[in-house]
């Protein structure tokens, strides 16, 4: 004990002479071994648990690897290609289908000459949304413009066309396949930020007349099925609206997703303005701002960016929903899938069965990217980005 | 009462406010519900005084000074700040809080703006200034800080004592007649409690009308032209620094004493 200042009190007193040594870290045991012991036979339980999933992913997997890719017929021009041959006795799923109907899946009955409008819709759509989500892209009170106002005007003139600057008018019912999938969601996106966040206000607000609208609103859309809000926007939008201008089918599913998913945007930016702590509000009205520029310059930026996994996740909800507008006759994604599979032309076993997994496959892969932002971001939230 | 500075002409006084009476508190009584908060408050703050506000905890010194820019509504009685009595009204009330800045325990700012954009917002969208000209006063006072050196970070890249600096920047960016201060060093670290009383002491040597809520008697010694002691909502004395910590007249004032000073 040589770092005991030597003395009569020694033993009350201490004072450092010589700094600590430096001793290595022991080591860790290690080894793949020893991963899989830690990891998948901790206990007997969590070996059990490894032995299932081990079967389980024995028993499934291999037949759906065959089905999808090492079975499946990948190009041919009829169903002699997908049924069962000498070569293929037992067929796996009929991709051929799925080329040669492709298009019908991306446009639907979108004239064949007019389809570039749609492509150029879906670059517009990929620039709009890239720019929102990519939280430190340039100039986002620009990207906002652009995504919340221009993007819906110009989508509209594009898409249904306009005698006044010679695009030809192409009347919904045309419509379809993935392009009525994501103008249903996106217009869903578009209308139900801002009026989930008036909402959401509304539903703080200090004047009872608005608060209670709010929550009656609120309360009674998240209170039934969304097709049941479909069917009420089919049926009785008509009724509200003259007969010369009678909105045709799209527009009025269209409104019944806008309602629906505004409600549940609302109680999602409800959560984001309850994190805001209170100072930051004195600070604002204490520096003179009013409410509305206290709200778009303080509150909504910061309770906004905490809350887009929540908009990211319920956008993942709403894209899932939108193949409920088949049930009000819109040829959506997955009603082209419906119409496709029927074809005398591909009848074979497999057609319906490929066809669906197409749907499920394109969905799931959507769905993944947009889960896997929201995870992304909330994990960058949480490591303390607070800007 | 230690009136110090010179009397200005101000178009905006009125006969209830005299020129040189930047706050006048009277028969001020506020309640939280049923709660009595402040009762029977009376207060007149010159232009150019420098007011330190002390008491226990829960005395009601921070409603006191949150009713002077109208965060906190009163039942009764009369505040009038710079010739402008605070009431219900809206346009009132803004015009007092452009006219008064107010600095706060937890700093407040905000965390999704860079410490310029903090001291630039209110001046662009409540005064209406040019940006370029708003940032060139930003920088000014973040240089009166001592802290121009940070105007590009978020304020969560800063030290407490940075940022309560950066705070006291934000509000003097707005050119504010009254400056108040809630216990801007009660959340600091020790070893930074000094960087903001410095500050805060430049800011009094410019002649600032300052209203204080702080336990820091050194602060208050150095600085003070009155110490106002409040005990249980009401004002129980009032006196110079001197008189104050060396011959406290009432009972209460006497325990505080004992109990803060050691
Ligand atoms: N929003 C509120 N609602 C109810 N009571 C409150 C509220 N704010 C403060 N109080 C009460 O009012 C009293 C005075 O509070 P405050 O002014 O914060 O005291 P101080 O700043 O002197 O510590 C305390 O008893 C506190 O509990
Ligand atoms: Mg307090």
């Amino acid at each position: 004990m040589t770092d005991l200042a030597a003395g009569p009190e020694s033993h009350v007193a201490f004072v450092r002479t010589t700094p600590a040594p430096h001793v290595a870290r022991p080591p860790l045991p290690g080894g793949p071994l020893h991963w899989v012991r830690a990891n998948l036979f901790a206990t007997p339980l969590d070996g059990a648990l490894t032995i299932l999933v081990i079967l389980l992913a024995w028993w499934t997997v291999p037949p759906l690897l065959d089905f999808l890719i090492f079975d499946a017929v990948w190009s041919g021009s009829g169903r002699d290609a997908c049924l069962p041959s000498a070569q293929n006795p037992d067929p796996g799923a009929c991709w051929a289908f799925v080329r040669t109907w492709f298009s019908f899946f991306i446009y639907g009955p979108y004239p064949l000459a007019e389809r570039w409008r749609v492509d150029v819709f879906f670059a517009l759509l990929v620039f709009g949304t890239a720019w929102m989500l990519w939280l430190d892209a340039p100039r986002r009170d620009l990207g906002a413009a652009f995504f919340f106002l221009a993007l819906p005007t110009v989508s509209f003139v594009l898409l249904r066309g306009s005698t006044t600057i010679g695009l030809e008018v192409i009347d919904t019912a045309l419509w379809g396949g993935l392009l009525v999938t994501l103008v249903v969601a996106s217009v869903g996106i578009v209308v139900s930020l801002p009026l989930g966040i008036l909402l959401a206000l509304g539903r703080r607000s200090t004047m009872p007349a608005v608060r209670l609208l709010s929550i009656g609103f609120i309360e009674l859309v998240r209170g039934v099925p969304l097709i049941t809000v479909l069917f009420m926007a089919s049926v009785m939008l008509p009724l509200f609206v003259p007969p010369a201008w009678s909105p045709d089918k799209l527009l009025r599913a269209l409104v019944g997703i806008a309602i629906f998913a505004s409600a549940y945007m609302a109680e999602v930016v409800r959560a984001g303005l309850a994190s805001i702590p209170k100072g930051q509000y004195e600070a604002a009205r204490a520096l003179g701002l009013g409410y509305w520029r206290m709200l778009a310059l303080v509150v909504l930026p910061q309770a906004l960016r905490v809350t887009i996994p929540n908009i990211v996740n319920n956008t993942i909800a709403l894209f899932k929903d939108t193949t409920l507008v088949f049930f009000v006759g819109i040829f959506d994604f997955l009603r082209t899938i419906e119409i496709a599979r029927v074809d005398p032309a591909w009848a074979t076993p497999v057609t319906s069965t490929t066809g669906y997994a197409f749907a499920a496959i394109c969905y799931f892969v959507a769905c993944h990217f947009m889960s896997r932002y929201a995870t992304g971001i909330e994990r960058r939230l949480a490591a303390g980005d607070r800007r | 009462m230690g009136v110090t500075t010179e009397t200005r002409a101000d178009p905006a006084a009125t006969a209830a406010a005299p020129a040189d009476i930047a706050v006048k508190i009277s028969g001020l009584y506020k309640w939280f519900g049923e709660f009595q908060v402040l009762a029977d408050v009376d207060l007149e703050v010159a232009r150019g005084e420098r007011i330190v506000i002390c008491g226990p905890s829960g005395s009601g010194k921070s409603t006191l000074i949150r009713c002077i820019n109208a965060l906190e509504p009163f039942q009764r009685g009369s505040i009038v700040v710079d010739g402008v009595s605070v009431t219900d009204d809206l346009k009132r009330i803004d015009e007092v809080r452009r006219e008064v800045g107010m600095v706060f325990q937890q700093f407040n700012l905000f965390p999704h703006l860079t410490v310029l954009q903090n001291c630039t917002l209110a001046p662009i969208h409540v005064r209406k200034m040019p940006r370029k000209e708003a940032e060139e006063i930003a920088m000014r006072y973040l240089a009166r800080v001592r802290i121009p050196e940070q105007a590009g970070k978020y304020p969560a890249q800063l030290s407490g004592g940075q940022q309560q600096r950066v705070a006291i920047a934000r509000a003097l960016c707005m050119s504010p007649k009254i400056m108040m201060f809630d216990e801007p060093t009660s959340a600091l670290d020790p070893e930074m409690v000094k960087e903001v009383l410095d500050t805060m002491v430049e800011l009094a040597q410019t002649g600032m009308t300052m209203l204080c809520v702080t336990h820091e008697m050194g602060f208050a010694r150095q600085v003070a032209d009155r110490v106002v002691f409040m005990d249980a909502g009401q004002i129980v004395e009032v006196n110079t620094p001197e008189a104050f910590f060396t011959s406290p007249q009432h009972e209460r004032t006497k325990l505080f004493l004992g109990q803060i000073l050691g």
